[in-house]
């Protein structure tokens, strides 16, 4: 990977002797309304033979288009336009028909985000995947033994009962390594894997991650790993190259790049990501200003020079070549010396408003006491959560999907109706369970930010009719104190004039949530729940919305119970987290006592599961499986089917441990003491369950 | 209020209005990202209004309907004789200089008969399915907004209304109330609301999961304002594709009540009458009397069809 690598300087000759893959020069173009819009610019890349190269970018940046060039798969509208493309020493953009299918199904194989839509649904997995040894010319009984075979190295616990299976009836996580197997089948030798674990919860993605790593080393392919999670690149790429609007930035090994970027892009991407230890009020998030250029517009020099706090006369005049940093490393900039030292586009620190922390009242501002919802009978999607929010704080609530963490915040907003015996109180005052028999006063008490804008904004209403109607509505104002506020509120989330008469469909997705922020803050809520809100969108995005949210809370004194299933965020926001399992709290406590740990065994392998750019945490822990259904929770203590810690007398399967609060404010519910926690959180020996 | 902090200005303010166009072609695609299979939901942009301009089957269609259009309103203006004079010296003459499509059993001149006769077909018929349309408008979205019991005991009437054939629902009301053009309208209206409700259902039962919803219940909104402020903008599309398709069948159903005798009465020119009048011509060979008018009715539903057509496609594009 070293001498393979080497980098391109300026034309892009390959310098190793047969890569697994060259691209050289490549130049997509997508024809719309007649017009040819650039969606790739002189890319060029290799990747040796064995090695895994990493291809990040944010959302418009043409990573998926990469993967589609390689094979001809581009949409009808799109086209190669210049450059070339090598795989195994073949040319896929001159072969004719029957050679392109030949090495689409021998050579290279493509994993792809939704496990769902690759699997044919009708059709049984076992025979989906026999197919692909089928083609290859076994025999039925070969093939399906061969399936059988390489649903087991996928880490199938029983092959034969999955081969009988539909798609549909497979997990995510499941689905997702029958693909793999179905891809690994030929042994192709090039695998492109476009963001295989988005869909996926995070301790999944760890195993799927994991796996992917193992069979990597045992049939020696080449990866190109597509990503838009620069950790998730970092845990699986020798290599990384950083694609934006199209072009190539900076390539090189990925912890170097990583850990010492050195084109601006790079850093302010990097600058965007919670690290640990970043705080919310004292240490913030940077952002890169400006947008994405438009695709297809013509720049005449650099690409990123617009929004480049180093930028120079230069740059918006000559498009900068590949200079060499070092021996295997490139950037395309002319200033790539200075790239670490990027000077903020925001400030680090804001300065402390005085005097909101409390407003004389005492007590926790809501508390839900033993909230319960059973769907359709059976299904308990929370089970007797007891929880306070303190007046001010940042509640961060994290759990898988199925943990009950949506139903809670839908619970506490009238949303959702709870189980009998449930109640919620805020400021001592009882609410009622159903939003509709709330009073306006109490209404506007609560709000929340949804996760997805393009469903939360009604798309036939304008920004203004979005953001007055609540105003209207719960805050009584009308006229000109209604203009006010609403160009009060326009102000405080950056938003301008002009988007006002503009619907939600001409919005780029962090304006649009900006605008589902204001609404929301319209009313003057106390209590703002999160839904991930920033989980649909790219991650200089993501910085901003963040400082956003807490800027607001500064401002406008708000309560934020801020659910996220990216532990970075949640830590970087929260005061308190809350840790959700199977509709049960399994620990509760200040944000740092939790993260430091002693924490409960569900926590820790959450923990484990993340993959992180701070260097390389051990993996300690891997859960296998994926969340039992709530419909028939495990006996005794919920989480002892998957737990690595469970303890041999049996009582984990027995009784369900209490929360007990061995320190002050920090809650386990486990039956290993704390202090014996400790010791084996610290010992890091833990025989891990299954995994490689 | 606390006076909102103004901080120091933060990157993407000047955002570019225009989405980043190039995602939504993609989303063909398995591994196209999420957020570009959402910006494509939005619709009906004027872009997309100029795009039903350029189809020509939108043209054809719409050239037609203007033809009987200015024939319905100007029809007594140009058409070669009355409608309703007769010329007893000449019944049921073939087509000829003087009679380009003949004359019906009466000496009355069929062309003449066929330019004014769609004006009456052309009043019914969209006044009828405006009628249908927004009484199953109102019926689709409560029963997609309420669901629940509402839904089902609507949803089980819709049903057995739907079981029953169009033409007996409309003899049944006809009776009742008397033949008239009111009556017509009245009676096609009512027997196209369910079918028109339970396409607005669908499609408000999905708007009703967007979070707007919960949103706007968060804002105390009342039920009809959901219904009529929020989801009914939204179910817009759907609701004018099955307006232009319902159109097609109000002119078919108008002609079938004309032609078993309970549409528009004689002497007044209508197609489907006139082709009740003289169908039974057709076996001693006077075709002209009933092809026609047939055909004038063909062009009718085609002109609709073809219009609604175009409508759908661009709105699903």
């Amino acid at each position: 990977m070293t001498a393979d690598a080497a980098p391109l300087v300026d034309s892009g000759a390959p310098a190793a002797p047969a890569p697994a893959l060259s691209v050289t020069n490549l130049d997509v173009t997508y024809k719309v309304r007649g017009q040819d819009r650039l969606a790739l610019r002189d890319v060029t890349f290799s990747i040796a033979r064995g090695e895994s190269f990493g291809l990040v970018g944010e959302s418009g940046s043409g990573k998926s288009t990469v993967a589609l060039a390689l094979v001809r798969y581009l949409p009808s509208n799109g086209r190669v336009s210049g450059g070339q493309v090598s795989i195994n020493g073949l040319d896929p953009l001159s072969m004719g028909r029957a050679a392109l299918r030949d090495l689409r199904a021998r050579t290279v194989s493509m994993v792809y985000q939704e496990p769902g839509r690759a699997l044919n649904p009708s059709i049984r997995v076992g025979r989906q995947i026999a197919e692909v040894f089928s083609i290859a010319g076994q025999s039925h009984g070969e093939a399906t033994a061969s399936a059988e075979e390489m649903l087991r190295k996928v880490q199938i616990s029983d092959p034969a009962r999955v081969m009988g299976r539909y798609p549909h009836e497979l997990s995510g996580g499941m689905a997702q390594r029958a693909i793999i197997a179905m891809a690994l089948a030929r042994s192709p030798s090039l695998l492109i894997l476009d963001e295989p674990t988005t869909a996926l919860d995070a301790t999944v993605e760890a195993e799927v991650l994991d796996l992917v790593a193992a069979l990597r080393q045992e049939f020696d392919t080449t990866v190109l790993f597509i990503s838009h999670n620069l950790a998730v690149i970092a845990k699986m790429c020798d290599r990384v190259g950083v694609l934006y609007a199209g072009q190539l930035l900076e390539q090189g090994p990925a912890r170097a790049v990583f850990e010492n970027p050195r084109h601006p892009y790079t850093v302010g991407l990097l600058r965007c990501i919670p690290r640990r230890g970043q705080r919310k009020d004292s240490d913030r998030l940077d952002t890169i200003p400006g947008f994405l250029p438009t695709p297809g517009s013509s720049i005449a020099g650099c690409i990123f020079a617009p929004r480049c706090a180093l930028v120079q006369d230069r740059c918006r005049t000559t498009d900068p070549p590949f200079f060499l940093v070092d021996a295997t490393r490139t950037s395309r900039c002319f200033f790539h010396e200075q790239a670490p030292d990027l000077p903020r586009s925001t400030p680090a620190t804001i300065p402390e408003l005085a005097g909101h922390e409390t407003d004389g009242a005492d007590g926790p501002l809501v508390v839900m006491a033993g909230l319960s919802k059973t769907f359709g009978g059976s299904v308990r999607a929370l089970a007797g959560v007891d929880l306070a929010i303190e007046r001010g704080e940042t509640l961060g609530l994290v759990g898988e999907s199925g943990s009950g963490k949506t139903t809670l915040a839908r619970v506490l907003l009238g949303l959702t109706k709870p189980d009998e015996g449930s109640a919620v109180t805020m400021n001592g005052k009882p609410l009622s369970p159903d939003a509709r028999r709330r009073p306006r006063e109490v209404l506007r008490t609560l709000q929340i930010v949804f996760q997805n804008p393009d469903s939360a904004l009604n798309r036939r209403h304008s920004v203004r009719a979005l953001i007055s109607r609540p105003l209207a509505r719960l805050a009584g104002l009308s006229g000109a104190a209604l203009q006010a506020r609403l160009e009060e509120l326009i102000a405080s989330v950056r938003l301008e004039d002009r988007h006002l008469a503009l619907r939600p469909s001409q919005l780029s997705g962090g304006l649009k949530q900006r605008v589902a922020i204001a609404r929301a803050f319209g009313p003057g809520p106390e209590v703002v729940v999160c839904d991930e809100p920033t989980s649909a969108l790219d991650v200089s995005v993501q910085a901003a919305i963040l400082n956003l949210l807490a800027d607001l809370q500064q401002t406008e004194r708000a309560t934020y119970l801020f659910i996220s299933h990216d532990l970075g965020l949640v830590r970087y926001l929260s005061d308190r987290i809350v840790v959700l399992y199977l509709g049960r709290v399994m620990e509760v406590g200040p944000a740092e006592t939790v993260f430091a740990g002693p924490h409960h065994p569900y926590t820790e392998a959450l923990f484990s599961a993340v993959p992180s750019l701070d260097g390389e945490r051990p993996d300690r822990i891997r859960l296998t499986g994926e969340i039992p259904s709530a419909a028939d929770p495990p006996s005794g203590c919920v989480f002892h089917t998957r737990c690595p810690r469970k303890l041999a007398t049996g009582e984990c399967e027995s009784t369900e441990p209490p929360l007990h609060e061995d320190e002050p404010g920090h809650q386990i519910r486990c039956h290993i003491p704390l202090a014996e926690l400790r010791e084996l959180q610290r010992s890091q020996s833990v025989p891990s369950q299954g995994g490689s | 209020m606390s006076g909102l902090l103004q901080p120091p200005a933060e990157p993407d303010v000047p955002q570019p209005v225009e989405r980043v166009e190039h995602l939504g072609m993609t989303t063909g695609y398995l591994g196209a990202t999420a957020s570009a299979a959402v910006a494509v939901a939005s619709r009906a942009t004027p872009a997309a209004w100029r795009l039903l301009l350029r189809g020509p089957a939108f043209w054809v269609g719409a050239a037609i309907l203007l033809f009987w259009v200015v024939c319905a309103i100007f029809g007594h203006l140009f058409a070669p004789y009355s409608p309703l004079a007769q010329n007893l010296l000449l019944p049921s003459a073939a087509p000829s200089g003087a009679h380009w499509f003949g004359t019906d059993p009466l000496g009355r001149d069929v062309l003449s008969r066929v330019i004014t006769g769609s004006r009456d077909i052309l009043i019914i018929t969209p006044l009828a399915t405006i009628l249908g349309t927004i009484l199953g408008t109102i019926l689709g979205l409560a029963m997609g907004y309420f669901g629940g019991t509402f839904d089902l005991i609507a949803g089980r009437i819709v049903e057995a209304f739907l079981a029953l054939p169009i033409v007996i629902i409309a003899f049944l009301f006809i009776v009742a109330l008397g033949p008239s053009t009111g009556t017509l309208i009245t009676v096609i209206g009512l027997v196209f609301t369910p079918l028109i409700a339970r396409t607005v259902r669908s499609a408000a039962q999905v708007e009703r999961q967007q979070d707007y919803v919960a949103a706007s219940r968060l804002f105390g909104e009342s039920p009809v304002r959901v219904m009529f402020g929020e989801i009914l903008p939204n179910v817009m599309p759907a609701i004018l594709v099955e307006f232009t398709v319902r159109l097609g069948y109000a002119i078919f159903t108008i002609a079938t009540l004309s032609f078993l005798g309970f549409g528009i009465t004689p002497p007044t020119p209508d197609w489907g009458a006139d082709i009740y009048a003289n169908y039974i011509n057709l076996l001693p060979g006077y075709w002209w009397q009933t092809l026609f008018p047939a055909l004038a009715i063909a062009s009718l539903v085609i002109a609709v069809i073809l219009i609604a057509d175009s409508i759908e496609q661009v709105l699903a594009s």
